[in-house]
């Protein structure tokens, strides 16, 4: 791929993307658009938006070659892109970040956010701390009862967590809620998506805010092994951390693109938020891309032990980077991300997020059957500290 | 060919402005949908607005909402609402049916599937919340193929070039949504609507709808004064609520007719 520009001016990625939101959005939409677009390319914005990522973020997050992992799966070696090494502990921050100083140059005061697992509340809440903003986090209601240590993290960082009691009562419900907040209250408030999904500009801007990912590892990658890795794998939810990682590497064509889903308990089983692997195109939260859903084009309830990944649709951007044959789309069941989970944490005394935890455990499969002088960079997009008593009560263990 | 424009005719001839009730279709089940739709035009509803149930209804309030998710937990599907439809037509082929929902299960159907049938199970127009006229030329140029209005959305953040865009699609009648926020919010402010609707005639040349906020009878006759057709939803279904699926059609068709009385008083 000689180069690449997409999204087109209207939002797609091929057939994906777009602006499916009701009349009542179209409005803030385009001012959004307008303004990011100006501010994308404003140098001042850029550097102050760097700035904060070095000094507030703590970036740039090293890559780490994980030798103990690498020795005992056998064969290719297995880096980790340390983004568990972020404030507030995962690639989050990197998006809250941006979007809280595009709200802020947009003169909004309040900000909203929808979360599942509560990392991008507790992004969310975190930024607006920094700059005095008000903030509501959406959160479906089984999630507040799931994740109450991120909860209150939330509620000491000053927000306002809202549980969701329609739906599934988890993310995509949350989602919703927080579009009929900001339909209600678009005048003054910000609606900080928190993955690549969503109507134009939000794919776009949430994947440019953490492409500081990819542009990091193109220099590190050469410092540390003198080339670019053979691959790169990322696990994907809506798909931000991936998207965030391939993003400056799609025109890198000898980059391997590996994206992992949450196979949950196995695609045959139908239990599983597996989207690109299993599901079909259609539209839902503002953008045409691949989703979970029945015959009747109605949205089915996901499973993942990963509360991050538990999400029945995906970023734009890999629907189009599937069908184009650039990046590839594999899953890897709960079982499996947890024994990669324990392999971290034992070999490397490193605690990772059930979601990164999936594309480890696609590296370790791949290694194996690769040589020693073949390179796989994880994506390690957080750490596991909010996971504790998920991966406790797997084990049999109530702490 | 869609009944909507000799509707709107025979009202402006009659000095009239247009009743249009929304119910969800399946709610609470479909065996009485179709006695309320019966029912909601003997109490005087010119246009029904048939709402097709989705897992995400964005746009909505929590009163449909509820009401989407008791559709769906009986199972109503986008083919079982057309089959609805088409049963409704046994009976009456004089009022025109708008069907509003969502992209998703349109899409899952597919746009021939879906035209097609619609077509002739006697849909007249069909409003899709979430595509705006930049992502559904395509289905309104096949619908209109198969003399199926678009009818679209306008709303109080909308300006003059998004009114022209939407005027050039448009058929049938457009829907002015008076409210920033969902279904079934607060109530209406008649001075901005007031304000709206010439502005909005300047660019559409087919009848305005107002919706979103209207809940009673004195609401919609000042509505009425000011637009060609008043919309209204949650309200009726918060009456579906109240009622058991026996009662509902009873319920239903007396408060559409004393708001169809206040209109025309």
């Amino acid at each position: 791929m000689q180069m690449y520009d997409l999204p087109d001016r209207k939002g797609h990625f091929g057939p994906y993307g777009g602006v499916f939101v009701a009349e009542t959005l179209v409005h803030a939409l385009d001012e959004l658009r307008t303004q990011y677009e100006r501010l994308r390319e404003d140098p001042a914005f850029i550097a102050e938006f760097e700035y904060e990522l070095r000094h507030y973020v703590g970036r740039p997050s090293p890559v780490y070659h994980a030798r103990r992992l690498t020795e005992k799966c056998g064969g290719a070696q297995i880096w980790l892109k340390r983004e568990d090494l972020n404030h507030t502990g995962a690639h989050k921050i990197n998006n809250t970040m941006g979007q809280a100083l595009v709200a802020r140059h947009m003169g909004k005061k309040r900000i909203i956010a929808e979360t599942g697992a509560g990392q991008h509340g507790v992004a969310s809440a975190t930024v607006a701390a920094r700059y005095g903003m008000e903030c509501v986090v959406y959160m479906g209601s089984e999630d507040v009862v799931r994740q109450a240590p991120n909860v209150y993290r939330m509620k000491l960082l000053g927000a306002s967590v809202v549980p969701v009691e329609s739906g599934s009562r988890t993310l995509k419900d949350a989602l919703n809620e927080a579009m009929r907040d900001w339909v209600t209250n678009v005048e003054d408030t910000f609606y900080i998506i928190g993955t690549v999904a969503g109507p134009h500009p939000y794919p776009m801007m949430v994947r440019d805010f953490n492409a500081v990912v990819g542009r990091e590892l193109l220099q590190q990658m050469p410092e540390a092994i003198g080339r670019q890795p053979d691959a790169i794998l990322a696990c994907v939810g809506g798909g931000s951390n991936a998207m965030g990682a391939f993003y400056p590497y799609i025109t890198q064509e000898s980059v391997k693109l590996i994206g992992v889903e949450a196979g949950g308990f196995g695609l045959a089983s139908g239990k599983h938020a597996a989207t690109l692997c299993a599901g079909r195109p259609g539209v839902l939260h503002g953008n045409r891309t691949y989703l979970m859903q029945d015959e009747n084009g109605q949205i089915v309830e996901t499973h993942s032990i990963s509360a991050g990944l538990d999400y029945p649709g995906v970023g734009p951007e890999h629907a189009w980077l599937k069908d184009s044959g650039r990046a590839q789309y594999v899953s890897v069941t709960d079982e499996e991300a947890l024994e990669a989970f324990h392999a971290l944490c034992r070999l490397e005394g490193i605690i990772p997020a059930l979601e990164s935890s999936h594309a480890v455990a696609h590296a370790m499969k791949l290694a194996r059957e690769m040589s020693a002088d073949q390179v796989l960079l994880v994506n390690l997009s957080g750490r596991g500290d909010k996971d504790m008593n998920t991966v406790a009560k797997h084990s049999g263990i109530t702490l | 060919m869609s009944r909507i424009p000799d509707t709107f005719a025979r009202l402006k001839a009659d000095g009239r402005k247009a009743l249009i009730p929304f119910v969800t279709a399946g709610d609470p089940d479909r065996e009485s949908t179709i006695a309320i739709m019966h029912a909601l035009v003997a109490g005087g509803a010119d246009v029904i607005e048939l709402g097709v149930p989705f897992s995400d209804p964005m746009a909505d309030g929590p009163t449909i909402q509820r009401a989407s998710e008791r559709a769906l937990r009986n199972g109503t599907s986008l083919r079982d609402v057309l089959a609805l439809v088409r049963t409704f037509r046994e009976q009456d082929q004089r009022t025109p049916v708008v069907l509003m929902g969502y992209a998703n299960p349109v899409e899952a159907m597919g746009y021939d599937t879906f035209v097609d049938e619609a077509a002739r199970a006697g849909v007249d127009g069909v409003l899709v919340v979430d595509y705006p006229p930049e992502e559904s030329a395509d289905l309104t140029h096949r619908l209109r193929a198969r003399g199926i209005d678009s009818i679209f959305l306008l709303s109080p953040t909308s300006d003059d070039a998004r009114m022209a865009d939407v005027g050039k699609l448009a058929s049938g009648y457009v829907y002015y949504v008076s409210l920033k926020g969902v279904t079934g919010a607060a109530h209406i402010d008649l001075d901005e609507v007031g304000a709206m609707i010439p502005r909005i005639r300047a660019h559409v040349d087919v009848p305005i709808g107002v919706g979103f906020g209207i809940r009673d009878g004195e609401t919609a006759r000042a509505i009425g004064a000011i637009a060609d057709a008043v919309v209204i939803g949650s309200r009726l279904v918060q009456e579906i609520e109240a009622s058991t699926p026996e009662t509902a059609a009873a319920r239903l068709g007396a408060l559409v007719e004393s708001i169809r009385k206040a209109m025309d008083a």
